[in-house]
């Protein structure tokens, strides 16, 4: 398709790697955002009354996702989220250099993190 | 003075000396500094900040109140407040982000037209202080009860400090500021839950241990009728808790306080990392909070079931004086508990005091209740802070600076910005005293308004090229007309009358179908109009990707 545009990075503006860039993106965030309504409406909310059925740890499986379960889903999409980007970000180049390098050992954390994720991903 | 209130008092003073330190620190002499703190706040500080800021008192002071009366059906708080972040953090913040300037109206300004430009700002005022009246309201019910004063004085304290410290420093200070706040906050709430979790359970991790007790709860919820803890759609049908719980979502990832500190961070990738620590550290109170409102409940239930009204636990003779407990005259036994005025239970119980009350009712020592009060205003403060920054961008700079003096210095709009700022804590102040609902359900109104009308102009701004003006001005105009009038319609506001909701949708929930009405208007406008320039086009464009140029690619072997 895109192949032969794909070829000549050039200057900015509708060349194929932005599209497929983009594409990419919007897969992803469609896929989280799947994960994030059914978790939350779906579980939580639409079919609380047939989860309610199973019990564990005192906690009704409904109520359990309506008020802990759907919270911890939503911390992990969203770093599923930063890790994916990181990698589709080194992908395509449009990565952010540190322009200072003192952006705290969060930022230090964050990076050695995200090169974890993207060496697994890479072998699979 | 009591020990409590000795303990309260230092508590306060010690974490408020704390605050205003910080600020004067960290104090600001250029816009840039004050709105957007240079561009220069670390992830995780900036994760901190974020969830100091959107912790507000609702949070900290009525949720777990409210979920201990609402049983399941409190879930709307819950899952509506953090699943919000799950469409900030992909949705809005890497791409506001990368656009990067002060304020949410300024976006749709550049994106779209002035017009839409002045409804947004409009729009950033009236949500932020409907949500500013609520937090001064909080803040006046802790002084109130910890200093035993009267409520008008409780506001009036909260006001100054406010004042000092948000006027002064902008948002470099207030962000430094909401670190400490978080701090005090979170482990103001995590020591009495732990300690409570610990005491009736043996397992001192309240996320955890919390499903011990639901059972017993259930069946004494029931008897004293308060209704069965854990089953759903008790207090609200199964159509209002999915449409207000969607609405606080929206809501959040629409709040123009919570868009700008994305603005912060030095780079696109950080804002996303922001979301996530965020996400994170708002996680660690909203999970402990059905926890506490679980044991609280239990405990409260536990105390004064069967209990002849002269023999009470002395917390609520504390909280009378504060008129947040009331135990009906007429009544010698308690045989049931509300935490609704018009139900004629023989005790009723305010959702606010809940947190606050949480400590006493559970027995622990007297620095762990000042704690619990210094945490209640570190929450109250903090949001406010962030809401009142808010005004104070959009009036001097949306209107003043865009619309009345485009070669205004730079010192004349922080002038402009700080008498705004003054005068909307005067203006919520007044408001604060006599808020025409609780607290909570005042913040709720915000989200709906926010919902209803930022939301969808910013997404199909970034996500759908062909957006123009015309659709997002009329999309919002008629969003916003349809949750504001059904709200009106449904509620006693201003001395209008409470009709019945229709279809079972209450006032709450209405943002989310104002949002629906916004995103299809908008559309089938945009269509049926021109397009909007290429230089538009080539904006949304470059918001889509971080870096401004292109480098080679590291995995350029795959193409």
């Amino acid at each position: 398709m895109a192949e032969t545009e794909e070829k000549s990075p050039g200057p900015p503006g509708g060349n194929g790697w932005r599209r497929e860039y983009w594409r990419k993106n919007l897969r992803l965030m469609v896929t989280l955002l799947v994960i994030w309504f059914a978790v939350s409406f779906g579980c939580g909310i639409l079919f609380v009354e047939q989860l309610n059925q199973i019990t564990l740890g005192g906690f009704p499986l409904g109520f359990w996702f309506a008020q802990q379960g759907s919270i911890y889903v939503f911390v992990l999409l969203i770093l599923v989220y930063c890790l994916r980007m990181d990698r589709l970000d080194k992908e395509f180049g449009v990565e952010e250099r540190d322009e200072e390098p003192a952006s705290g050992p969060a930022a230090a954390s964050d990076t050695s993190a995200a090169e974890g994720d993207a060496k697994e991903g890479g072998e699979s | 003075m009591s020990e409590i209130q000795l303990w309260t008092l230092l508590s306060i003073v010690v974490t408020f000396g704390l605050y205003i330190g910080i600020a004067w620190r960290s104090r600001v002499r250029e816009t840039q500094g004050f709105y957007v703190a240079g561009h220069g706040i670390p992830t995780i500080a900036n994760g901190a900040a974020i969830g100091a800021d959107w912790m507000s008192a609702a949070s900290f002071i009525s949720m777990a109140g409210l979920i201990a009366f609402m049983g399941y059906d409190a879930t709307i708080y819950l899952m509506g407040w953090t699943g919000g972040y799950v469409l900030l953090a992909l949705l809005i913040a890497p791409y506001l982000r990368k656009w990067g300037k002060f304020t949410v109206p300024e976006f749709v300004g550049d994106r779209y037209s002035e017009l839409v430009r002045g409804i947004a700002a409009v729009a950033a005022i009236i949500v932020s202080f409907t949500y500013v009246v609520g937090q001064m309201n909080g803040g006046g019910i802790v002084f109130s009860r910890f200093l035993q004063i009267d409520i008008q004085y409780g506001v009036l304290i909260a006001s100054v400090v406010i004042f000092i410290y948000a006027v002064l420093g902008g948002m470099k200070s207030i962000t430094w500021t909401q670190v400490a706040q978080y701090t005090v906050l979170i482990i103001a709430y995590l020591i009495p839950a732990v300690a409570v979790a610990q005491v009736i359970t043996g397992i001192p991790v309240p996320q955890v241990s919390f499903g011990q007790i639901l059972g017993e709860l259930s069946a004494i919820s029931e008897q004293l009728g308060v209704g069965h803890y854990t089953d759903p759609f008790t207090t609200r049908p199964m159509i209002d808790i999915f449409l207000v719980t969607m609405a606080l979502m929206i809501g959040t990832s629409g709040l123009p306080h919570v868009i700008i500190r994305f603005y912060t961070t030095k780079t696109v990738r950080g804002s996303r990392y922001s979301a996530f620590w965020a996400l994170l550290f708002i996680a660690l109170l909203y999970t402990t909070a059905p926890a506490v409102g679980a044991f609280t409940q239990l405990n409260l239930l536990n105390g004064v079931q069967g209990t002849a009204t002269d023999a009470l636990p002395s917390w609520v003779a504390n909280w009378s004086e504060a008129e947040l407990v009331e135990v009906n005259p007429n009544a010698d036994v308690i045989n049931s508990v509300s935490n609704s005025e018009d139900s004629g239970a023989d005790l009723i119980v305010s959702s606010d005091i809940l947190v606050l009350a949480s400590p006493e009712i559970a027995g622990l020592p007297a620095p762990v209740v000042g704690l619990v009060a210094a945490g209640g205003m570190a929450a109250a403060l903090s949001t406010a802070a962030g809401l009142l920054l808010v005004i104070s961008s959009s009036v001097s700079h949306d209107f003043y600076f865009r619309r009345f003096r485009r070669n205004a210095s730079d010192s004349e709009r922080l002038l402009v910005g700080r008498i705004a700022m003054a005068g909307a804590i005067v203006v919520a102040a007044v408001v604060g005293v006599n808020p025409p609902a609780f607290v909570a359900q005042v913040v709720a109104f915000a989200f709906g308004m926010a919902a209803a009308s930022f939301f969808p102009a910013i997404v199909l701004g970034i996500f759908w090229k062909r957006c123009n003006a015309v659709g997002a001005a009329a999309g919002m105009v008629a969003g916003l007309a349809l949750t504001i009038t059904y709200m009106i319609y449904t509620l006693e506001v201003f001395g209008t009358d409470a009709n019945e909701h229709i279809l079972g949708v209450s006032p709450e929930g209405i943002g989310t179908i104002g949002a629906v009405v916004n995103f299809a208007v908008t559309i089938v406008v945009s269509k049926m109009t021109a397009p909007p320039s290429e230089e538009i086009s080539e904006m949304v464009e470059n918001i889509r990707y971080p870096a401004a140029e292109r480098r080679a690619p590291a995995g350029a072997s795959d193409d």
